[in-house]
């Protein structure tokens, strides 16, 4: 046995369990799993909390104290009544249990009426009542929405945006760092820094003067209003062009040898070779696109060309906010971003790790 | 067939001045080798012909043409990197086509010239792996291939052997040599191995700090070193330099007095007594002799037994450690005195300034002091 555990164990079992010795827990295995868990929580907590809560009843969520689980109340017809009045179990004063339906609430005092005698109503206090739940999940939280609202609309618009931004970013972004990173002239490091330097400038102090650009250009209210200006980033052209400073030169010297053109070079070598870092870049630009919020809250004015994260704000109105439409949407815009992640993550390690950036 | 010629090529980098005025001239289809210890500039040298450097000064010029401002891609020649420089994500046939479909040259053509140099090179099984799936040797005739492929005016190799095993180097030596015999197209080799100039050159162009000490066939080079450097770069092991004082010697010849070994030799022109000069003689142009007629005698520290030849290592009174070459085996054990006589007609002087005075001296004639 000593020397299985020796062994290390890469089932996600064996990670889960693996520990610093062999044998009895060490006090670090006790404090790291702890460290480890609460990070797990804080990290994964709000995020279960979400998709849980997505499928809770406007009621339910509104509930206090809240409940975990999606829990509805349990609700009946009852004769004399136009909509279904949710269900109580009621301790009556001589101790005896019974099932209620509630007609309304005053004060501490609820105003009630068994469901099998409806002409008889009952005042109980409301300490004396509890509701009666069933686990059910609010499906319609997800299906009224798709029904009811553009989001198929959002949906098109917000990939279309996330697609055409994404591809426009790499492409130019790695042009400009092959310019900076291969391509030798006068001033490289000037303008290198003058790129880094943008990263300084907040996007807020930007925000006036590329909307009158935008505006000037008649780009308001199309997709191409939210596309284009966030194309070119330093941080793409900072991540790529590092990148690339790590392709051996004998490559780049091999291809002038061979006749190629600095466009042959850029497309068919350094391209090629950078693919680890333009994953990295692709799945960054996929995350900036999908969830931008502001700059498509300030451009796009009309519901047609709204994205999804502006159709979401879409559901919070002035006076009230349908938790149970926002909750279950923003599990539906969570999806790509996550799938493309899931897709394209261990590009991250190695393209983070080999271009040296964070 | 292309000539290629160096008319006082500089190079600076900065303030930094690393090749100092170069003159040379590469006749067509002349396989010449630049040789130097690391640093000297060598590799330089080559990337300025190749058009990967720009020169500070002086032009380059092939078959006639100044070159100067033409760029690397234009100037019709092909590299060999010292890295190979294979690209990795291209299958072997591609690495070598794209050359060639870089000239928008025809599919079928491209087809038939790589598939001839891959025969020719004996990597037709490997055409459709990646570089990464290749052993050293046959990357290098990839390299070699993408080379071939283009004909080119000329080849450039900076230093394609260095990254093989010894075995390897001296198998692909010998195949870089045949296929010159057979292209017979001009090319210039860079390499810090002497061996290897020795061995492929019809030219060696000797290198140190950015300079030319010696340009020539390579026997030239050997038995004929124009300096202290080319003298103790060319061959191995190395050529004994011993530096010594000239004094009047019997008869009107001199004498050589380096340590406590003193040497009899003929009056040489150039060397006045007291001079200091520096006297150097190849492992082999040095007999055992009685201790008679010996020039010197020195003590053995080592000896490397090969059986065909034999090594001495030995220290002489007062000199730094020398080398003997002897064919054959030859019984001596360590601490033992060997008498060393010198072959006169193959002993190199040079001057303070390590400039060559003579490269052979005569016999001394007891009689006259004269050379005989």
């Amino acid at each position: 046995m000593a020397d299985v555990a020796a062994t290390p164990n890469r089932t996600l079992a064996g990670i889960l369990t693996a520990r610093r010795g062999r044998g009895r827990l060490h006090w670090t295995d006790v404090f790291t799993y702890a460290y480890l868990a609460l990070g797990v929580a804080l990290m994964f907590g709000p995020v279960a909390w979400l998709v849980l809560s997505s499928f809770k009843t406007q009621a339910g969520i509104l509930e206090f104290p809240p409940t975990l689980l999606p829990l509805g109340q349990i609700s009946a017809e009852v004769e004399g009544h136009d909509d279904p009045l949710p269900l109580f179990r009621v301790t009556m004063e001589d101790g005896s249990v019974r099932e209620l339906a509630q007609i309304r609430r005053v004060g501490i005092v609820a105003q009630m009426v068994d469901p099998d005698d409806p002409g008889e109503r009952l005042d109980v206090p409301i300490a004396d009542r509890e509701p009666i739940r069933e686990f059910r999940i609010a499906w319609e939280n997800y299906t009224e929405p798709l029904e009811r609202f553009n989001f198929l609309t959002y949906l098109n618009n917000s990939v279309i945006v996330t697609v055409a931004a994404t591809l426009i970013t790499l492409l130019i972004n790695s042009m400009a760092a092959y310019g900076l990173a291969i391509y030798e002239f006068r001033g490289r490091n000037a303008v290198m820094l003058f790129v880094i330097g943008t990263l300084m400038i907040p996007i807020t102090i930007i925000l006036v003067p590329t909307y009158l650009v935008v505006t000037q250009l008649g780009m308001v209210n199309t997709l191409w209003a939210v596309i284009i200006p966030g194309c070119a980033t330093p941080t793409g052209v900072f991540l790529l062009r590092q990148y690339m400073l790590t392709i051996p030169r004998d490559l780049i010297e091999a291809a002038r040898m061979d006749k190629a053109s600095e466009w042959q070079i850029y497309w068919r070598i350094v391209l090629p070779l950078s693919l680890p870092a333009i994953a990295v870049l692709a799945i960054f630009s996929v995350m900036w696109r999908w969830n931008d919020f502001l700059w498509p809250l300030i451009v796009l004015n009309r519901s047609e060309v709204y994205t999804l994260q502006i159709g979401l704000n879409a559901f919070q109105g002035e006076l009230n906010v349908q938790w149970h439409f926002v909750l279950a949407m923003t599990v539906v815009a969570l999806i790509p971003v996550t799938v493309v992640f899931a897709f394209l993550q261990r590009f991250i390690t190695t393209g983070i790790a080999s271009s040296g950036m964070k | 067939m292309t000539e290629i010629q160096l008319n006082g090529v500089l190079k600076a980098y900065g303030d930094v001045e690393v090749i100092h005025g170069i003159d040379l001239h590469v006749h067509s289809g002349q396989f010449v080798v630049f040789v130097g210890p690391s640093g000297c500039g060598k590799s330089t040298l080559l990337r300025i012909i190749a058009g990967l450097e720009q020169v500070t000064g002086g032009e380059v010029v092939i078959d006639g043409d100044v070159v100067n401002a033409v760029p690397a891609s234009e100037r019709g020649l092909a590299m060999v990197f010292q890295s190979y420089a294979l690209y990795p994500h291209m299958s072997v046939y591609k690495n070598m086509a794209f050359g060639l479909e870089n000239s928008k040259m025809p599919r079928a053509e491209i087809d038939s010239r790589v598939q001839e140099a891959a025969g020719m090179l004996q990597i037709t099984p490997y055409l459709n792996r990646r570089p990464k799936a290749l052993s050293g040797g046959q990357r290098q005739r990839v390299a070699i291939g993408r080379a071939i492929v283009r004909d080119p005016k000329a080849f450039l190799f900076d230093e394609p052997l260095s990254n093989l095993d010894a075995e390897l180097r001296v198998a692909m030596r010998k195949e870089l040599a045949a296929l010159h015999a057979k292209l017979g197209g001009t090319m210039i080799y860079v390499t810090h191995d002497q061996v290897e100039a020795m061995t492929l050159a019809d030219t060696i162009v000797v290198l140190n700090a950015g300079r030319v000490e010696q340009a020539g066939t390579p026997l030239d080079l050997y038995n004929r070193p124009r300096n202290t450097f080319v003298a103790g770069f060319i061959g191995s092991p190395r050529m004994n330099l011993m530096q010594a004082v000239a004094e009047p010697g019997a008869g009107g010849g001199m004498e050589l007095v380096a340590g406590g070994q003193r040497i009899a030799l003929p009056a040489v022109d150039g060397i006045e007594p007291g001079d200091t000069v520096t006297f150097g003689i190849r492992p082999e142009h040095m007999d055992i002799v009685d201790e008679a007629d010996a020039d010197m005698s020195a003590s053995v520290d080592l000896t490397e037994q090969l059986g065909g030849e034999t090594y001495l290592f030995c220290t002489p009174e007062g000199l730094p450690q020398i080398t003997v070459h002897r064919l054959g085996q030859f019984p001596v054990r360590r601490g033992e005195t060997v008498h060393l006589r010198l072959q006169r007609a193959v002993l190199h002087l040079f001057d303070r300034d390590g400039r060559v005075v003579t490269n052979g001296i005569g016999e001394l004639d007891p009689a006259n002091g004269a050379a005989r």
